[in-house]
Parts: structure tokens; sequence; C-alpha cells
């Protein structure tokens, strides 16, 4: 073989092998979809969205661990979603040359990929034991410094698309900087920063380092924010790793639930994002 | 004030100037920078608390045993000693063997989704792929545990025994019964969660690289994959050593997955097929047994700090490469 025919072939065969391995976690995508179809449907009943966990034995579903992932997460946006906007607009502001903000935008960066369960320790030194115990709001604590860093990514990266001239024109008319930014800046940039949100929330629903020493989970119904309450990663990871088939199979139930929220939640990001990019 | 001769622009140095205006407006953008400033000091004011409350958390156990902590292998909360070696190495083999198969892996997938790929359905599967990173971690955990585990204990790691394990010393690593959950199993499942998340940077990284520098290539008669080997990767080199210390940094921190596969044994044993522990495993396994005021507690506050600092350097280290090449 001379030196074109193998270089050729080394080419063709590096191609096949690329396409394999995107093909292969293709595949692992699909089987892990799969799998927690197969396992989660048959789990799946009315009673699991009606029927508060119960003891082994007598039924039960996964309403209590619903509801309190929503509030948890719901309240978790409600504290990190207007710091994270506030924080990322400074960022994209005030921060072009500044060397705090450079601090301040590496140091959000490091937060973005830091480990899940050190933030469940932090919120657990910082308000479990100073407040005597096990709470939903240590649980949503935890869970807005999980949103608080991707708000403010998406913010600054959002508000950085908006076309230099709007921002001018706004000034040339006079506006003082708070209403360029509220009314011009967020305005244009508004479904991208809404959707920056959406997959925070994605990511805290999914999470469950962060609650397993924060809001430790309940059995029972709960709506009390200072006691402990139940939500569904928990309620996997306790029920995933019991003796019971019936807790195993709402294990799966629950997975299914979990995942097909999380990922329609990116999807619907993802497709709105790309328009924002894309105008 | 609207009279004024209006000296405001897009120029950023404008803020530092005294300003023309003056009344209510002026106040209210005051009031709206400092807003603006103190949120964005507060994600300081978050990182610096965290490592604050677990360096204060973890104190007593190095006032009690000094530097010991970390060089000794002994974990034992029933005579009240605890010793971090073991964990800091389960932590270290499975996101090392995660980066070994997870870095070639998302370089293929790089070059596919780049070079190879139809133009039209690049986004496509790109996404797909991307969807991989937004599965939960508890569920990579449930699928490792209940799906792959299995498969690992009855198939890979005895063909992986009977063809590798004869092998002088690297034969060692793959020595020992099939058990289905350990380190290898581990490992392998933090690849699966970091691929998705460093080929998404890679072809970011590739795609930055210059047109006609590809081009040049290609006109000196380059095939596709030279022109990926040779002028893509050597060009974004920096940016892509960061990129795979970013997939490190995930991986050395990963809980749940790991909680679930690694199986949780608090001893090193040579053969990647034992059952280990990871500083996050251990911690959530752990905690619920360690109350308040207890030496335990200290301890896992302890590995918690380790963990931190660990993460911090991989993840500062990356973001300096890849902020580096990209900005």
């Amino acid at each position: 073989m001379n030196l074109f025919n193998r270089r050729m072939a080394q080419d063709a065969v590096l191609k096949v092998v690329a396409s394999g391995l995107a093909l292969m976690v293709l595949v692992l995508l699909a089987w892990i979809l799969w799998t927690l179809f197969i396992r989660g449907l048959s789990a799946l009943s009315f009673s699991v969205f009606t029927q508060p966990t119960l003891p082994p034995g007598r039924g039960g579903g996964l309403a209590n661990a619903i509801i309190g992932t929503l509030i948890q997460v719901i309240i978790a946006v409600v504290i990190a979603a207007p710091i994270g906007v506030m924080a990322g607009t400074y960022l994209a502001e005030l921060g072009a040359k500044s060397k705090i903000a450079g601090t301040v935008r590496f140091i959000n960066d490091v937060l973005l990929s830091a480990p899940s369960i050190l933030i469940g320790l932090f919120v657990y030194q910082a308000i479990v034991l100073p407040f005597g115990g096990f709470s939903a709001w240590a649980g949503a604590v935890a869970l807005a410094v999980v949103i608080l860093p991707v708000v403010v990514r998406a913010t600054e990266d959002m508000m950085r698309l908006v076309p230099g001239s709007l921002r001018e024109a706004a000034f040339a008319l006079g506006a003082p900087h708070w209403r360029v930014v509220t009314s011009v800046m967020w305005r244009a940039a508004r479904a991208g920063i809404v959707t920056g949100i959406l997959l925070a929330i994605a990511r805290a629903a999914g999470e469950t380092a962060p609650l397993l020493f924060t809001s430790l989970g309940n059995l029972s119904w709960s709506f009390d924010m200072t006691k402990p309450m139940a939500s569904l990663p928990l309620a996997i990871y306790q029920y995933a790793g019991s003796p019971y088939d019936e807790w195993v199979a709402l294990a799966w139930a629950g997975a299914l639930l979990i995942t097909v929220g999380v990922l329609t939640l990116n999807i619907v990001s993802r497709l709105v994002l790309a328009g924002v990019k894309r105008s | 004030m609207s009279d004024q001769t209006l000296a405001v622009s897009a120029d950023p140095s404008f803020e530092k100037r005294p300003s023309i205006f003056a009344g209510g407006g002026q106040t209210i953008d005051h009031v709206f920078r400092a807003g603006l400033i103190a949120s964005g000091a507060l994600v300081l004011v978050v990182l610096g608390a965290i490592l604050f409350q677990l360096f204060i958390g973890g104190w007593p156990i190095i006032a009690a045993d000094g530097l010991s902590f970390f060089t000794s292998s002994d974990w034992n909360p029933v005579t009240d000693r605890y010793g971090a070696v073991v964990m800091l190495y389960g932590t270290v083999v499975t996101a090392v063997i995660a980066v070994v198969i997870g870095v070639p892996v998302s370089f293929g997938i790089t070059f596919f989704l780049t070079e190879v790929a139809p133009v039209g359905a690049r986004r496509t599967i790109g996404t797909a792929i991307q969807l991989l990173a937004a599965v939960p971690s508890i569920i990579f955990g449930m699928w490792g545990f209940f799906v792959v585990a299995p498969l690992m204990a009855e198939w890979v790691e005895p063909v992986l025994g009977a063809v590798l394990g004869p092998i002088p010393v690297l034969g060692i690593l793959f020595s020992g019964a099939p058990m289905g959950t350990g380190v290898l199993t581990a490992g392998l499942i933090l690849a699966l969660m970091i691929v998705p998340f460093m080929s998404a940077m890679f072809v970011e990284i590739i795609e930055s690289v210059p047109p006609v520098l590809k081009e040049a290539a290609y006109g000196v008669g380059s095939t596709t994959s030279e022109v990926f080997r040779h002028i893509s990767m050597p060009y974004g080199r920096t940016a892509l050593v960061g990129g795979m210390m970013l997939g490190l940094g995930r991986a050395l921190g990963e809980t749940m997955a790991v909680t679930f596969v690694i199986g949780n044994a608090n001893r090193i044993k040579a053969s990647l097929f034992a059952p280990g522990a990871s500083i996050a495993s251990t911690i959530a396994n752990e905690f619920p047994e360690a109350g308040p005021g207890s030496l335990k507690l200290n301890a896992l506050l302890e590995l918690g700090f380790a963990l931190f600092v660990i993460s911090f350097l991989v993840l500062a280290l990356a973001r300096w490469l890849v902020r580096s090449r990209l900005d």
C-alpha cells in the first residue's frame, strides 16, 4: 500500500470510529430512557400521583414527594433567580474591564461545577445545625445555591447578545442607566434569561445530594417549611436501595417522572434558546 | 434634565465620570447599581461561606489528630479513628478512569460532530448527546446499579480478567472476583456522565479554529482527520486541556451515581473490580450515622473540605486554561 492509500484508509477508519463512538453514546442514552420507560411505566398508576408514601405492603404513591419537590424548587427559584439576574446584569453592564467583576465571573464558574454534595454539607453547617433541625427551608436554600450560578451565567451571556445599538439608542434618549437596563436590556434578553432560569430549575429538580442533609425527606404529607419535607430524588434514593420490590418499583416510577420532567424542560429551553441565538 | 447635553454613551468608562444628571433619576441609579454590585458580591460570599463552614466544621479532627487524617487509611467509627486515604484513593482512581475513557470518546464525538456528520444533522445529534448531560445523576446511579453492574459481573469483568489478568503488573488491576459494583463500574458510569459535557466544550473550541488555517491544510492535500489532528487540535490545545480538567472536576465530585455503584467498602484493593469508596459517596453514605457534635461528623466535614480544595484547584486551573484561549 502506498502512502496515499494508507492515508486515505486511515482517514476512513477514523471517520468510522468517530461515527461509532457517537452512535454508542446515543445508544446508551436510548438504553437509559428505555430502561426507565419499561420499569417506570409498569409501576406508574393513578395512586402514584394521589397517595403519599406508605409503609411497605400498603401500596402508596409519590404524591407528597412530587409536591415537596415543587415547593422546594419554587422557593429556591424565588430566592435565587432575582439575585442571579442582578449578578449577571452586574457582570454584563458594569463588569467589562473591572478586576472584581473578573473575579466574580471566575468564582461563579467554579460554583457552577462545584460538587453539589458540598452545598448540602455547607447548608447543614450554616442552617440546619444553628436552627435546630432538618427543614424544607434548608433544602430550598441548598437548591437556591445550585440555581444561582446557572442564572448568573445565562443572564450575562444573554445580555451580551443584545445589540449595542439598542443600548446606545436608549442612552441617547436620555434614559438613566437603571431604565436602560430594565426597559431595554432585560426586555431584549427576556426570552434567553427565562430559558436560563428554566434550565436551572431542571438542574435543581433532579439534584439529590444537596437535599440529603437539609430537607432529609419525609414519608408523609408535609407542608411545613420548618420540618423535613419529601422530594422526588430523595424518595428515589431511599426506595431504590430498599429490600421491598414494591418500593423499588415506586423508585422507578419516580425516576421516570423526574427524567421526563427534566428532559422536557431542557428540550423546550434549547428550542427557545436556538431561536434567540438565530434572531 | 432633558435640555442638557447628554454625555451618555455606550463607553464603559462613562460610569466613572461625574454625572451631569441631578435629581430623582440619580438616586435610583445609585441604588440600582449598588443592588447589582451587591448581588455580584454575594456570589463571592457564597463561595467564601462554603469554604469557611467546611473548614470550621472539619477543624476539630485536624486539631485532634493533626494532618495524620490525610495519611491514615484507618476509618473506624467504632474506635472513633478516621483517616481519609481510602476515600482520596477511590475519588482519584474513579475520576482518572472516567477521564482516561471519556477523553478519547469525547474527541471521537467532536470529530464526528464537526467534520463527519451531515451538516443538517449536526445540531440534532449534538442536542441528543447533550440531553444525556441533563439526566439527573441519581438516574445514572439507578441504571448503573440495576442494569450495568449485573452485566459487569457476568460478562465484562470475567472477560477483562481472562484477557488482561495474565499480563504481569497490569494484570493485578483486573484480578479478583467480578463483583459488578466496584471502582471500575463507578469509573465507567462517570465516563458516560462527563462525555456529553466534555464533547460540548470540545466542539465549541474546535469550531473556533480559523477556517483559513484548516483550508490551508486542505489546500496542501491533508485528509479530514489529518486536519483535525494536526491543525484543529493543536490550535485549541490549551482550551482542550482546560475542558478535560473541567471533566475531571465533575468526575471528582459526583455523588449519587458513584454511591450506587462503587460498593462502599472502606479499604484499598489493587483490583479495579473490588468495591471501594469515594469522598462524596462516603459523605452521602455515612452522614445518617454521624450525629451533631460527633467526631465522625467532623471527619465527614473535613473530607468535604478536602474535596472542595481538590475540585477548586482543578476547576480553577481548567477555567484559566479555557479562558486564556477563548477570550
